[in-house]
This record gives structure tokens, C-alpha cells and sequence, in this order.
């Protein structure tokens, strides 16, 4: 009614100023259109060059994958249509789907797959694991081309089906033979959106249509697996800002979804009936607390032990996630609800905090109350609210805490810094990763304990390194289970890293939009509207 | 008068030119990487180390200087390290939005607060006097962004007459042109209208304390005349000074203004390159503002002669 009442008289007052002013120089919309506010806002188009995740998601409007992983983590053939993998689990062929096309409407060939593949092995944490295990790519025809092992790689399908950054998305041979370190420009894909780049205003609005030239499978969707229906003709990412604008924006209807809406705007939305207010995302994201292991006190085990005595998950996602609903305590550091999850050697962190024996375990390592740098970025609420708890926790036991308040992009850059304390180098930082990071030994970052080369706070775990390298071999998910554990009974003792709790970022949308797709990332092929 | 817009003109290159390099030293010096943030939450140093080399960002000062400089000197701002577009489309599809947001608030505020201050300086110590001031008190101690969230709240919200975000061209209409203009120049314009009020106000009174206004009251001319023709006219040039110098105010204001409004002008880009170290945008939509404020400066100047025949350049 109130869209009615406010319609009418802007009607007449249209019809009229057109008929003085002349019709609008550029319609701009026929057709269907989504108004999407996305989680950020995109600035790169080069899902291989950047890990964020709204390039990600990008990515996954622009282009589509070999293999894609199911509600099932399964990866399952997309872009692929037939493949078969030899006796001896060292040649893999892959056969393409009939009519594949790009969407400058050349066909997709088995160049473009090899060349796009081999630019994600230079960038993507697993896909460098995957290159160590390739002898050869080579075509077969234009529409097969077979992967050549020196060694069996039993991941390679979960690698070319990966969910998250970076995705291994297919680009035209042309686009994909750009030097890895160097960003794309040109924005030619293969999936089931084109992308717009004369409309494209970086910080603001960024605008895709349906590509007519796509081949959906048939089957129906699951995650980022299966059908990629697109049932609308435009879809347009505004990107708003200001929390309580997007809110005031979608209760008005001048937008039809909202990808990530913070915990305290849900009850204000919920009154609305005409927006669901969902949570559509079932790993739903991981918060972490990082330790810097090269510098004092942090350098010593026992520092570490020492906060998993005080670190509560329920206090820390209560700040971070406000009702319990949004959020849940996650005593593993894989996600939890998945199948390498367990509580496996979390005792310290699970039940009620315990002061004392942290007490202990501090004086066991000599701290004499050093300024211990915690890092914390203002601008990301998740990261601030982590960073402030566990500050508070801190001082309790009688730890110097120093939290240091920044912004994040001086925060990455403050994290890169092995410096001593007073020279600008930091003790711990707060940061969180989708569900889709933290599966499993190969994609979870913080495990990945190679010391000074790996990720930052640069943990040295030399019996993880090789119970990762063991479950990137195993044959089996019983295997990989039994693998898992025994990797997360040593991080629960060697602690490179505290999982903080794991906690999920609803999202909302007109009720006119029916079909969205429950899935870690936000997909909008299947959505229709009314 | 040519003459001394020539020389005010050429005068701008070496205020431009210590701008930029104060700009420059500063980004310089201030903490954070663009390629961090580019190579994402989940990249190692090395790769970082790769895309800032990439970027040339390990280059030293007075050579990364000294590029920068040549390249503008040739038009060019460079392009922005994260889009890949030159700075100069970018801030071309700034420009407009920011450009009908401060025109519009501009001649809105002059409209209401020049006609509002000379009515309260005509009516000082009446209730009128009171009631104008104590809305420009109001004007000038609201944050920005609580007044526009009040406004969202009531013309968006509740009686659903205004949208409540975004911009459209004057191009796709200019209804909706105008009305996605409507509450965020009230929103930038509220302590620009609150100062040019006051400022109109104490200028009217000490004018109006003259012995020539007296006069021309006892000569029997008329209560408007007396006040725009005699007391306003010579009120003008503080009045004029004031609205250049609030023009500072409106390039600050845009800032928090669009961020609310989510209107995708220059402010907004501006904010988006500081948190992401964009450099090139930095500096070119630095040089721009710069740039602008000298101009206003320049035609503040220029209007003197207009408004007092006594000035002359």
C-alpha cells in the first residue's frame, strides 16, 4: 500500500516532467532485475589474483569450473562432462560438455582449461600442491585433455572442484596466459552471468546479465555443483555502505537482497514481512586468534597452552555474533558440522575457563609481564569484537595486554612485520575464514605450519607438515578422518592458532525472490522474482 | 582584471605542486600496503612480496615521485592499483553525482539562509531572531549523519515520499534526479546554511547600525528596499567570503553525506582508496579537491568587484 501511495502521485508528477523534459536518455532496465547488495565491494576483477571473497563470488557470476563441490562435499562434474582416471591413478581425462562457449562466444577448448588451470597452480595453496604432482597437462582433442601425474594425487578432483578462494575458473586461453602475479582486464567468461565492465563503477554498482550462450546442466543445483539456472535477465550489485542504509534500502524495497546483514539490524528486519531474513549458509564462518611464534612470549608453547585455559568461545561469539542462534561454540580446527571435525584433544578449550591453570602454565614459561601487542582492526566488527574480548581475558590473568586499534589495511600490513615489539612487530591478530577454508588439513591456512614461509605468525609444526602431506595422500575418508585427528591432537599442543567460534552472517531478501540456494558462497543463478 | 586572473590562475601550479608533493610524502610515510590488501586474507609474504614489486611499489620515493609527476604533467593520473581503470574515468564517473550534490545544496542553502539571516538581523532580539537562530544552533551541532538517518527515518521510512539511497542521473529523468537529491543536500547543506545564516545575520546588524541606513529610513524608502538594496548590498562581501570558505565544508561533509546516502560520487571514492591505499586515486582526487577550493577561492575574489565597486584588481 505504501509503495501505492507514494507511486500515484509520483506517476502523475512523471508523466508529466517526461512529457516537459522528454523520456529518459537511457532506459536502462528491461526485464527481470535483482538489486544485490554485496558483502563488500568489488575492485578486482582477477579471482586468481586476490583471495577476497567478493572476487570469489565474482568469479562464480562470471565464470564456471571443471568440477564443483556439492552439499555433500563431494566434487561433481560441471564444466566436465565425462572423465576417467587410470588404473594406476596417474593420467585423469577430461571430456567437455557439449556447447560450451565463452561469452564472447567462442567455444571453450581444452587450451583454455589446461592454460587457466596452470595459472591457479601458481597462485592457489592447493593448486601449488597439485603442481608439485603434475608431469603434464596436454590436449587431447579441442574438447579432451588429459593431466598427467609424477605421483598419485588423490585430491585432484576436491582441487579443481574447490569452493573457495581461489577458485580454479576456467578463462579463455587468451586471459589465462596472463602472468599470474599480474592482474586480468579482460573479464570474457565462461559461466552463467556476463559482466558488464562499461557499467562497472568500482565502490558503487557492478552489473551482470544473463549469459544466453550458457549451458546449464540438468541437474539441479547443490552448492556450487549442478544446474545454473539463471532465471532473471540483470542482476545489479549496489554496493551500500552503511549498515543502517542497507537495512533502511531493503525495507523499503529498493532492494530486492542483502548478502551479510550485522547480528543487531536482524530483529529490526525480522518485524518486516515482506523480507526473510535466512541464514543460507550452512558452515557459516570460523574466527581465529593467531599467534606471532617467532617473538616473546608466544615463542614459547607453554604461552599458547596457557590461553586455551582462558579463551571462552561463548563470550567471544556472543560479542561477535550476538544471539545464539547466529553463532556456536566450535571446539575443533576444522568446521565444525563437517567431516574431518572433532573435539579431539580441545579439552583446554572446551567447558568453563580455567584462570588458574593458565596461572601455571604462564609462570611455567617465565613471563615477567612483558607488553604483549594484540592487533585489532576497527573497521572489521568481526576481527574487533574477537580482539576486545580476548584482550579482556587477557588482563585478567595479569597479562601486560597492549591492544593496538587500526584499520585493516594497516593491520595486513602491520601482520607482515617480524620486527620485535618495539620496532612495530605485534604478539597475536584476530581475523575469521568462511567454513569453506577450514574443511580440511589442505585448505585450513592456520595449519599449515611450514614456519617462516608459511602463513603469518609463521607457527613451525614439523609432524603436522607431514600428518598434512599423509592426508593429502590418503586413500580413503576413513583415512583422512583418522589423519585429521591426530593433526588436530598435535595443533591442540602446539598451538599455532585458537579457534575463537563459529558463527554465521544472515542474510535477507525480498519475499518476492524464491529459489536461493543454500551454500557457503552466495550464488545467484536459481533465484527468480516475482 | 585579466591580468589578475592570469596571474591568481598561474598561481595555482605551485600551490598544485606543493599539494601534491605534501600528498605524495604523506602516503609515502602512512602505514599500510595496497598489495596486502590485494593479495587477501590468505596470501603468504612472498606473494605479496611478487604483487608489490608487480605494482612498483618498492621503488624509491623521489623515482615514484617523479613518475607520478611526469605523468600528470601529460593528463595522466595513472591508473588505480586495484580496478585496473585509469583515475580519470574513475573520478569522471564521480564527478557528476558529487557535482549535482553540492550545486544543489548550494543554491538550497544560499536560497534559505541569506533570506533567513537578514530577517533575523531585521528582526534582532523578536522571537523570530530567536526562533532562526536557534535553528541554526540546531544545524550547526547535529552530526551529519544523525540528521540523515532522522531524515531517512522520516521521509523514507515512515511517510515513504523519498527514496532512501542511491543516485539517478539527471539523464534517466529528472524526477528521480531530484528526488535522490532531496534529503542529502539538506543533510550537507543544514551546517553550511547554519553558517552562512549566522555569519548573514552578524553582517546585516553591524550594517544596519550605520548612520546611511538610518537615513535611509527617515527619508521614507521602504523596509525591503532599505534592506536589499542598501543594507544587504553592503553586507554581501563578508557574506561572500563565508560562502567560499564554506565550500571546504561541503567537500568534507560529501564524504560522510554519500557514504549515508550510498551515493557514488567523489567523496565516497576518496574514502574507499584511503582504506585500501590507492594511491593513484589518492593523489589525483586530492589534486581535484585542491584544484576546486583554489577556483571558489578565485571567483570569491572576482565576485568582490561586483559587489563592492571600490574593488578593484
Amino acid at each position: 500500500m505504501a509503495s501505492i501511495k507514494r507511486g500515484l502521485p509520483r506517476l502523475a508528477v512523471a508523466a508529466v516532467l517526461a512529457a516537459l523534459l522528454g523520456a529518459p536518455a537511457h532506459a536502462q532496465t528491461s526485464g527481470k532485475t535483482i538489486k544485490f547488495i554485496p558483502q563488500a565491494d568489488l575492485r578486482v576483477l582477477d579471482p586468481i589474483w586476490t583471495t577476497a571473497y567478493i572476487t570469489r563470488n565474482y568469479g562464480y557470476m562470471v565464470y564456471d569450473t571443471l568440477f564443483a563441490l556439492d552439499e555433500h562435499l563431494h566434487p561433481q562434474p560441471e564444466m566436465v562432462g565425462s572423465y576417467k582416471v587410470s588404473d594406476d591413478k596417474l593420467t585423469y581425462t577430461f571430456t567437455l560438455r557439449d556447447h560450451l562457449k565463452f561469452t564472447d562466444g567462442m567455444p571453450v577448448r581444452s587450451a583454455d582449461c589446461i592454460a587457466s588451470l596452470a595459472r591457479w597452480m601458481k597462485r592457489d595453496a592447493l593448486g601449488q600442491a597439485m603442481a608439485q604432482a603434475v608431469g603434464e597437462m596436454k590436449p587431447v582433442d579441442d574438447r579432451t585433455f588429459s593431466i598427467v601425474l609424477k605421483k598419485p594425487f588423490p585430491l585432484l578432483l576436491d582441487a579443481i572442484g574447490k569452493l573457495s578462494s581461489n577458485v580454479p575458473f576456467i578463462m579463455p586461453e587468451r586471459v589465462a596466459k596472463t602472468d599470474a602475479n599480474t592482474q586480468i582486464t579482460d573479464p570474457t567468461g565462461s559461466g552463467p552471468f556476463k559482466f558488464l565492465k562499461d557499467e562497472w563503477v568500482p565502490g558503487s554498482k557492478a552489473v551482470f546479465v544473463k549469459n544466453p550462450d550458457y549451458v546449464p546442466r540438468s541437474e539441479p543445483p547443490s552448492w556450487a555443483a549442478g544446474g545454473k539456472v539463471v532465471k532473471v535477465d540483470r542482476v545489479e550489485w549496489d554496493y551500500i555502505p552503511d549498515p543502517a542504509t542497507a537495512a533502511a534500502a531493503l525495507n523499503a524495497g529498493e532492494v530486492d537482497w542483502w548478502e551479510q546483514l550485522p547480528p543487531d539490524l536482524v530483529p529490526m528486519l525480522r518485524r518486516n514481512q515482506d523480507v526473510v531474513v535466512a541464514d543460507t549458509d550452512p558452515l557459516g564462518s570460523v574466527g581465529v586468534a593467531r599467534f606471532n611464534s617467532l617473538l616473546p612470549p608466544f615463542n614459547n608453547v607453554k604461552m599458547r597452552q596457557a590461553l586455551l585455559y582462558i579463551v571462552n568461545q561463548t563470550d567471544i561469539m556472543t560479542s561477535v555474533a550476538g544471539d545464539p542462534e547466529n553463532w556456536k561454540a566450535c571446539y575443533s580446527v576444522y568446521t565444525c558440522g563437517t567431516p574431518m571435525a572433532s573435539d579431539a584433544g580441545a579439552a583446554p578449550l572446551m567447558g568453563k575457563p580455567d584462570p588458574a591453570k593458565a596461572k601455571a602454565l604462564i609462570k611455567e614459561a617465565g613471563y615477567n609481564g612483558e607488553r604483549i601487542v594484540l592487533l585489532t582492526a576497527t573497521d572489521q566488527p568481526s576481527i574487533n569484537a574477537q580482539a576486545n574480548v580476548v584482550a579482556d581475558e587477557m588482563r585478567q590473568i595479569g597479562l601486560n595486554v597492549d591492544l593496538q586499534a587500526m584499520d585493516w589495511g594497516t593491520l595486513i600490513n602491520r601482520r607482515a612485520s617480524k620486527a620485535p615489539i618495539d620496532k612495530g612487530g605485534w604478539n597475536m591478530f584476530f581475523t575469521w575464514f568462511g567454513g569453506a577454508d577450514m574443511l580440511n588439513p589442505s585448505l585450513n591456512f592456520p595449519l599449515n605450519t611450514v614456519g617462516e614461509k608459511g602463513w603469518f605468525g609463521w607457527a613451525s609444526d614439523d609432524k603436522i607438515v607431514a600428518l598434512r602431506e599423509q592426508w593429502m595422500q590418503a586413500s580413503d575418508a576413513a583415512a583422512q578422518k583418522q589423519i585429521a585427528t591426530a593433526i588436530q591432537e598435535e595443533a591442540f599442543s602446539s598451538v599455532p592458532f585458537i579457534p575463537t567460534g563459529q558463527f554465521i552472517m544472515p542474510t535477507a531478501f525480498r519475499k518476492s525472490l524464491k529459489g536461493v540456494v543454500p551454500a557457503p558462497v552466495v550464488f545467484l543463478w536459481n533465484v527468480e522474482k516475482d | 582584471m585579466f591580468a589578475y586572473l592570469v596571474r591568481r590562475l598561474l598561481a595555482t601550479i605551485p600551490v598544485m605542486g606543493v599539494v601534491a608533493l605534501f600528498v605524495f610524502s604523506l602516503l609515502y610515510i602512512a602505514p599500510g600496503d595496497p598489495a596486502a590488501v590485494i593479495a587477501g586474507d590468505f596470501a603468504t609474504a612472498q606473494q605479496i612480496a611478487l604483487i608489490h614489486q608487480k605494482l612498483g611499489l618498492d621503488e624509491p620515493f623521489f623515482v615514484r615521485f617523479g613518475h607520478w609527476l611526469w605523468a600528470v604533467l601529460h593528463g595522466d593520473l595513472g591508473i588505480s592499483i586495484f580496478t585496473n581503470l585509469p583515475v580519470t574515468q574513475l573520478i569522471g564517473q564521480r564527478l557528476e553525482p558529487t557535482l549535482a550534490l553540492t550545486l544543489t545544496t548550494l543554491v538550497v542553502t544560499i536560497v534559505f539562509a541569506v533570506p533567513l539571516g537578514v530577517i533575523a538581523a531585521w528582526k534582532a532580539g523578536t522571537w523570530i531572531d530567536r526562533l532562526v537562530m536557534i535553528v541554526a544552533v540546531a544545524g550547526f551541532s547535529l552530526p551529519a549523519f544523525v540528521l540523515a538517518y532522522l531524515l531517512i527515518l522520516a521521509f523514507s521510512i515512515k511517510l515513504d515520499l523519498l527514496p532512501v539511497q542511491g543516485y539517478v542521473s539527471f539523464r534517466d529523468g529528472f524526477l528521480p534526479f531530484i528526488e535522490h537529491l532531496i534529503l542529502p543536500s539538506i543533510t550537507l547543506g543544514l551546517v553550511y546554511g547554519a553558517l552562512i545564516a549566522r555569519f548573514t545575520r552578524a553582517s546585516m546588524l553591524e550594517v544596519l547600525s550605520q548612520d546611511y541606513i538610518r537615513t535611509a529610513q527617515a527619508k521614507g524608502l521602504a523596509n525591503d528596499q532599505v534592506l536589499l538594496r542598501h543594507a544587504l548590498k553592503n553586507a554581501a562581501v563578508p557574506i561572500a567570503t563565508v560562502i567560499g570558505i564554506g565550500i571546504a565544508l561541503l567537500i568534507s561533509g560529501v564524504i560522510v553525506t554519500e557514504t549515508v546516502f550510498a551515493i557514488p560520487g567523489i567523496g565516497r571514492l576518496t574514502v574507499d582508496a584511503i582504506l585500501r591505499r590507492d594511491y593513484p586515486i589518492i593523489q589525483g582526487v586530492v589534486l581535484l579537491f585542491s584544484a576546486a577550493y583554489v577556483l571558489v577561492n578565485l571567483l570569491v575574489d572576482v565576485s568582490y568587484t561586483l559587489l563592492d565597486p571600490r574593488v578593484r584588481y
